[in-house]
């Protein structure tokens, strides 16, 4: 086995995310230029965590927007939810008005063809 | 000062007031993620604008079985995605010039420093220079510390293809970084 046939691996094994079978973990753990190769994305790795607490300056206003934005989300949703419940309100209306009506005239049959039976 | 689960508990039972809160703690944080991830700050406003508004209409459905902070880098790793795709970007452009960073934690933390040894710039620039796939995997893993399966959700890749992204974006990584050293001490 040669430093070539597994540098490939090095990147996903600094992390485990790269499993390899015994043979290879012993030649790696053996090879001088593995080991300095494996160091190398050891570092690499620990620079990029130091970066998560490097943070980067907004552009004054960002967040002045973002809170606007929330807020205009915000009414949007109230507006909806007004609109909704005045259109179940018109439409609780209408379907009352119309089991009324429904009611009413079935009364008005019901009425009516007793009136033919008692004059029959 | 309020403690952050108050503010979520508050949040989820509709306080706008909490949630403005939450956003004004944690806003630096994920615009530098959204920077990191977009190459630039207009893309990254927006994406963090739209992470924000995703995370008010979802915060109810946060459980709490992760931190807040990576319940957002996940929204926003998301927003990112999408906002990439959109634009449909071949090259990232470099940070702006008055886009320096703004809290240099890492300072305060000499010995984490001297075992690095590595010059935090040219770790940021290698990683500017990445493609936006390659980057946002590393991004996502090496500095944010999401696991392998959240970034393929989020990126919506399967999970070998973000293992194969990372791997390569490493790789790049590692050149870029050591071959930089090596030609400065040269010079």
């Amino acid at each position: 086995m040669r430093y070539e046939d597994v540098a490939d691996l090095l990147p996903g094994l600094v992390d485990g995310t790269v499993e390899v079978d015994d043979r290879t973990r012993a030649f790696i753990d053996s090879d001088l230029r593995c080991q300095a190769e494996l160091a190398r994305y050891r570092r690499l790795l620990r620079g990029l965590g130091t970066l998560r607490t490097t943070y980067l300056e907004p552009a004054p206003g960002g967040l002045a927007q973002t809170l606007n934005a929330l807020a205009a989300e915000g009414e949007r949703r109230v507006a909806r939810g007004i609109l909704s419940g005045r259109r179940a309100v018109v439409a609780g209306a209408a379907l009352g008005g119309a089991a009324v009506a429904g009611a009413a005239t079935a009364a008005l049959i019901a009425a009516r063809s007793r009136r033919r039976l008692l004059a029959g | 000062m309020v403690d952050e689960t108050e503010l979520i508990h508050a949040a989820q039972h509709g306080d706008r007031d909490a949630f403005d809160e939450l956003v004004r703690r944690t806003y630096v944080d994920l615009f530098t993620l959204a920077v990191r991830l977009t190459g630039n700050e207009e893309d990254a406003r927006d994406v963090v604008q739209d992470a924000y508004l995703r995370a008010w209409k979802g915060i109810g459905k946060f459980r709490g079985d992760a931190q807040l902070s990576t319940w957002l880098y996940r929204i926003t790793a998301n927003c990112a995605s999408t906002h990439l795709s959109r634009r449909r970007r071949t090259r990232t452009e470099p940070l702006l010039p008055g886009l320096e960073p703004a809290d240099v934690r890492h300072e305060s933390q000499p010995e984490a420093m001297a075992e690095t040894n590595l010059d935090l710039a040219v770790i940021a620039r290698a990683v500017d220079e990445l493609p936006p796939k390659l980057r946002a995997v590393v991004v996502l893993r090496d500095v944010y510390g999401l696991p392998h399966e959240a970034i393929a959700e989020e990126l919506g890749i399967s999970l070998s293809a973000a293992k194969v992204r990372l791997h390569r974006a490493r790789k790049r990584l590692r050149d870029a970084v050591f071959e930089e050293k090596r030609s400065s001490r040269a010079v």
